[in-house]
C-alpha cells in the first residue's frame, strides 16, 4: 500500500446532504474519521445521526455530497456495496434471525457458494480464529434467539468481521445492554482498535463517549457542529454543543419534606406473563412529598412491580395499601387505582402510555375519557377534547402544538411530555413513574426532571423507576435497589455513590444496619 | 389375507389422495417460509386443474396440459406476489380474492367454451398421466406380504405422484443445505437482516412465490389429468385449505408435512371405504359423518394436540425499509 493511501482517513464525508420531504435530516455534513481510532458521534434524538449512518451503509443515498473511503471517492447504493467497501454495521435493533444458529446468521450473505457445506466449514474456522484473536468467543451452533443480548451483539460484530470489515459502525450499541455487558463491549472495541480497525460509535450517552472514544463529533439539527479530542473536552462542553445552550445536568432541588405514608407494599410477589416470579417479596413505604428512586439493572422486576402497583398486573401474594387501607382484590384495576389518586407514567410510552396512530388530543385524554368534560353519554365533544389538549400542550411545552397531529409524529421527548401532561393534569396524589426520560433528548430531560421535582414539592408521593443511575441520583430523596426481584438495599443519595449502588444492583446484599 | 388386501387397497388409495395435498402443502411451505402467507392455494389448484384439462383437451397430450396448468398457476401466484411484495397488500385479502375469482372464473370459462356446466369434456386415455409399472412388479407381486406392497403401494403410480414424493427430501435438502434455502428461511423470519446482509428481499420472495405456483399448479394438474379425466367446477373441494392446515400441523417443516398429508389422505381413503358400511351396534354410518372426518380431525388436532405452532415471524408482514 502506498504511504499516501494509508495516511488518508478511513472515511471522509464531504458535504453530505439529505432531505425527507420538509425535514432536512443532514445538511452539509463534513466528517473525517482517521484509521485506527474510536470516533464517537453524539447528538440528541432526531439530530440526524442515524440518517447519516444509514447513508454510510447504503440504506439511503445522499441528495448531495461525497463519501471517500481510504481517500478514494465511492458510491454506496446498497448494503452490499457498503460491505464490499469494508464497512460493517451493528444496528441498534440487531439484524439477526432468531431461530437460526450463530453460524447460519454469520453465513447469511457470505455463504461462499450455492451449497452451505463448504462455506460453513470455512466460516466455522474463521469464527474460531476471530474468537481467539479478539476474545469474541461464541458457540457457532447456539441458536441466536436463546443467547443473552450481549452475546447477540457479539454475533453482530462477528458478522461484520467475517465479511472483512475494516470500519465498524455501532448505532447506540449500549441501549439494550446491562452495565457489565456494556463494559465487555467496550473492552472488545478497544481490542479491535488495537488491531487497527476503525470504529464509529453513535450514542447519546456522554459518559460512554468520555470512556471510550478518542475523538468525538457532535451533531445538532442535521449538522456536525463540533469535533473534539476526547481528552480535551468535558461532558458539560459536549452537552452544550448538543443542545446549543447551557444545560443544568444537576437539578436544583431543596430538601424533601416527607409527610404521611401514601403507598405501601407488603411482601409483594408478582409473576410475569410466563408465570415466573419476577417480584419476590418486596416491601416499601412511600411518603407524601418524597421521591423514592428504584434503581436496578433492567429486567430485575421493576417493570412487573410498577405494573402491579398501577393495577395492570395481578399480584400473586402480599398486599398494596393506599393511605393505610389495603386494596380490596376486586377493585384492583387501572381505573380503580386512578380513582384512588394513583397516576401512572408507564415505562414504555409507545406501547402502554399512548396509542401511536391516535391524534395527540385523543392520546392526551386516554384513561380520562369518561370525564364529563369530554362529552356526554356515549358522545364525545370534539371541540372540548381539542381545547383541553391544546391547553396541556401549552402548559407542558409540547412541540409542535398540534392537537390533531398523529401521536407517532411527535419526537420521543414530546410524546413523553404528552403522557406526563395527561397524568399530572389530573392531580394524582401518588405518582408511579417509569423510565421518564428513556430515549428523550437533553432539553426535554431537563424539563421533565423539573416537573417531577415540582410535583414532589407540591406534596405528591413519587415512585421513580429508572435504569439511569444519573437520573436516580439527580431526583431521588431515597434510593432503593432492586435485584432479582428483591430490594437489596436502601440508601440516602448523599451518602452513597455509583460503586456502592453497583454492588447492590449486582445482588451483593447486606443486612440493613 | 382379506384384511391385508383391504389394507393395501385403502392405503394405496390414501397415497393417491395424499398427492395433491403434498404438492400444495409444500407449495405453501415455500411461500410461507419466505414470509408470504398464501391462503390462495385452493384457487391456484383450481386454476392449474382447469388450465391443464383445457389444454389437454385441445392437444390430447398430458405434458402440454401440465405445462399450461403450471404456467397458469404461476401467473396467479405472481399476481399474489405483486400484491404482497410490491404493493404491500394484506395477504389474506389478496389470497381470498384469488380463491373467489379462481372458483368463479374457471367455471365460467369452462361453461362458455364447452357448455357442460363448467365441466370440460372427458379426456381420452392418451391425454392423461398413467400408472407406471416399476420393474418386476408382475413377477415380484406373487411374493406374500412384500409382493402386494411393492406392486400396489410402491409400483403402479403415475409420474406426478413419484415427483411429489421425491419433492419432500428435495425440499428438505434445498431448505437446509443450500444458500437459497438459508436465505429463504432468514427472509421469512427477519427480512431486515437479509436486506442488511446485502441480499434482495424482493428477489427472494418472488422466487418463493414462483416455486409455490409451480408446485400448487402441479397439484391441480394431478386432480384433472391423473385422478380424474376432466375438470369440474370446485373439484379441489377444499384441498388447498386442508394443505394449509397440514402445513400448520407440520409446523412448516417438510417431513412432518409429508406425514400429515399422508394421514389426511389415508383418512380420506378410509372414509370412502367406510361409506355404506354397517358398524356393529351403530348401524349404517352416515356418509356425511364419514366425509366430515378428515376435516373434523383437522380442527381437533389443530385446536389442541400439536402444541404451539409458531409461523415464520415475518409471515404476512410486507417488508418496508426502516429509517
Amino acid at each position: 500500500m502506498d504511504p499516501q493511501a494509508s495516511a488518508a482517513p478511513a472515511i471522509e464525508l464531504i458535504g453530505i446532504d439529505k432531505r425527507f420531504g420538509a425535514v432536512h435530516a443532514n445538511s452539509n455534513v463534513n466528517l473525517k474519521i482517521e484509521r485506527g481510532v474510536i470516533h464517537g458521534v453524539v447528538g440528541e434524538n432526531g439530530a440526524g445521526k442515524s440518517t447519516l449512518m444509514s447513508i454510510l451503509y447504503g440504506f439511503y443515498e445522499a441528495d448531495a455530497g461525497e463519501i471517500q473511503i481510504n481517500g478514494k471517492p465511492v458510491r454506496i447504493r446498497s448494503s452490499r456495496e457498503a460491505i464490499d467497501h469494508g464497512i460493517g454495521m451493528v444496528h441498534q435493533h440487531f439484524m439477526l434471525v432468531q431461530p437460526l444458529s450463530v453460524l447460519e446468521n454469520v453465513m447469511l450473505g457470505a455463504e461462499g457458494g450455492p451449497l452451505l457445506a463448504g462455506g460453513a466449514k470455512a466460516i466455522r474456522k474463521k469464527l474460531s480464529e476471530l474468537g481467539a484473536e479478539y476474545g469474541l468467543q461464541v458457540d457457532p451452533d447456539a441458536i441466536v434467539g436463546e443467547l443473552p443480548v450481549g452475546l447477540q451483539q457479539r454475533v453482530e460484530i462477528l458478522k461484520a468481521l467475517v465479511r472483512g470489515a475494516e470500519i465498524l459502525v455501532l448505532d447506540e450499541p449500549t441501549a439494550v445492554l446491562t452495565p457489565p455487558e456494556a463494559d465487555q463491549l467496550f473492552d472488545m472495541l478497544r481490542v479491535l482498535k488495537r488491531q487497527n480497525k476503525t470504529i464509529l460509535f453513535i450514542t447519546h450517552k456522554l459518559r460512554e463517549i468520555m470512556d471510550l472514544a478518542d475523538r468525538v463529533s457532535v451533531m445538532r439539527r442535521g449538522e456536525i457542529v463540533a469535533t473534539y479530542e476526547t481528552a480535551a473536552t468535558s461532558p458539560p462542553q459536549l452537552a452544550d454543543a448538543m443542545v446549543g445552550r447551557k444545560v443544568i445536568l444537576k437539578i436544583d432541588k431543596g430538601p424533601a419534606h416527607p409527610g404521611g405514608v401514601a403507598l405501601e407494599a407488603r411482601d409483594l410477589v408478582v409473576l410475569d406473563d410466563r408465570g415466573v416470579a419476577r417480584v419476590q417479596g418486596v416491601s416499601f413505604a412511600l411518603r407524601e412529598g418524597e421521591i423514592l428512586g428504584l434503581a436496578g439493572v433492567a429486567g430485575n422486576g421493576q417493570s412487573e412491580l410498577l405494573e402491579a402497583l398501577a393495577g395492570i398486573r395481578p399480584i400473586a401474594s402480599g398486599e398494596i395499601l393506599v393511605d393505610g387501607r389495603p386494596l380490596p382484590p376486586l377493585a384492583f384495576d387501572a381505573r380503580a387505582m386512578r380513582a384512588l389518586g394513583v397516576g401512572h407514567i408507564p415505562e414504555d410510552r409507545q406501547r402502554v402510555g399512548l396509542v401511536m396512530p391516535f391524534e395527540a388530543c385523543e392520546s392526551a385524554m386516554l384513561g380520562f375519557h369518561r370525564q364529563p368534560a369530554f362529552g356526554q353519554g356515549v358522545f364525545f365533544s370534539r371541540s372540548a377534547i381539542i381545547a383541553d389538549a391544546a391547553r396541556l400542550m401549552e402548559a407542558f411545552d409540547v412541540r409542535p402544538r398540534a392537537p390533531l397531529l398523529k401521536t407517532a409524529n411527535f419526537s420521543g421527548g414530546n410524546q413523553q411530555k404528552i403522557v406526563l401532561a395527561r397524568e399530572i393534569d389530573h392531580n394524582p396524589r401518588i405518582m408511579l413513574i417509569g423510565q421518564p426520560t428513556r430515549g428523550v433528548d437533553i432539553g426535554a430531560i431537563e424539563f421533565i426532571h423539573k416537573r417531577i421535582v415540582a410535583e414532589r414539592d407540591a406534596g405528591k408521593a413519587i415512585l421513580l423507576v429508572s435504569v439511569e443511575l444519573d437520573e436516580i441520583f439527580a431526583l431521588s430523596d431515597r434510593i432503593a435497589v432492586l435485584c432479582g426481584g428483591r430490594i437489596t438495599g436502601e440508601r440516602n443519595p448523599d451518602q452513597t455513590d455509583a460503586q456502592d449502588l453497583g454492588l447492590l444492583m449486582a445482588g451483593v446484599s447486606e443486612r440493613a444496619a | 389375507m382379506e384384511g391385508f388386501d383391504a389394507f393395501i387397497v385403502v392405503f394405496g388409495s390414501g397415497l393417491r389422495l395424499a398427492v395433491p395435498l403434498i404438492l400444495a402443502c409444500l407449495a405453501g411451505l415455500w411461500s410461507e417460509r419466505s414470509g408470504i402467507v398464501d391462503i390462495g392455494l385452493e384457487g391456484k389448484m383450481l386454476v392449474g386443474a382447469f388450465a391443464g384439462a383445457a389444454i389437454a383437451t385441445f392437444t390430447g397430450d398430458p405434458w402440454t396440459g401440465l405445462l399450461a396448468g403450471v404456467a397458469a398457476s404461476v401467473l396467479v401466484s405472481l399476481i399474489h406476489g405483486y400484491a404482497s411484495i410490491d404493493q404491500r397488500a394484506n395477504q389474506i385479502v389478496s389470497g381470498t380474492a384469488i380463491n373467489m375469482v379462481a372458483d368463479g372464473l374457471t367455471a365460467l370459462i369452462g361453461n362458455a367454451v364447452w357448455s357442460q356446466g363448467g365441466r370440460t369434456p372427458q379426456l381420452p386415455d392418451s391425454a392423461l398421466f398413467h400408472a407406471i409399472d416399476l420393474p418386476f412388479a408382475q413377477s415380484f407381486g406373487g411374493v406374500p406380504i412384500l409382493g402386494p406392497i411393492y406392486r400396489h403401494l410402491i409400483s403402479g403410480h403415475d409420474i406426478v405422484t413419484y415427483f411429489a414424493f421425491a419433492l419432500v427430501p428435495l425440499t428438505y435438502w434445498a431448505l437446509y443445505s443450500t444458500r437459497f434455502g438459508l436465505r429463504l428461511r432468514a427472509v421469512g423470519e427477519n427480512p431486515a437482516a437479509v436486506d442488511t446482509a446485502g441480499i434482495s428481499v424482493r428477489a427472494l420472495r418472488y422466487s418463493a412465490v414462483v416455486i409455490c405456483g409451480v408446485l400448487v399448479g402441479l397439484s391441480g394438474v394431478y386432480l384433472s389429468l391423473a385422478q380424474a379425466a376432466y375438470f369440474q367446477p370446485h373439484m379441489s373441494a377444499g384441498k388447498g385449505f386442508i394443505a394449509l392446515a397440514a402445513l400448520v400441523f407440520a409446523k412448516w417443516r417438510p417431513w412432518p408435512a409429508l406425514a400429515t398429508c399422508l394421514l389426511f389422505g389415508f383418512l380420506d381413503a378410509l372414509s370412502i371405504r367406510l361409506q355404506g358400511m354397517v358398524l356393529p351396534g351403530i348401524g349404517p354410518v352416515p356418509v356425511q359423518a364419514i366425509e366430515a372426518l378428515p376435516y373434523l380431525l383437522t380442527v381437533v388436532l389443530l385446536a389442541g394436540f400439536i402444541g404451539k405452532a409458531t409461523p415464520p415471524r415475518a409471515s404476512g408482514i410486507p417488508y418496508v425499509k426502516e429509517r
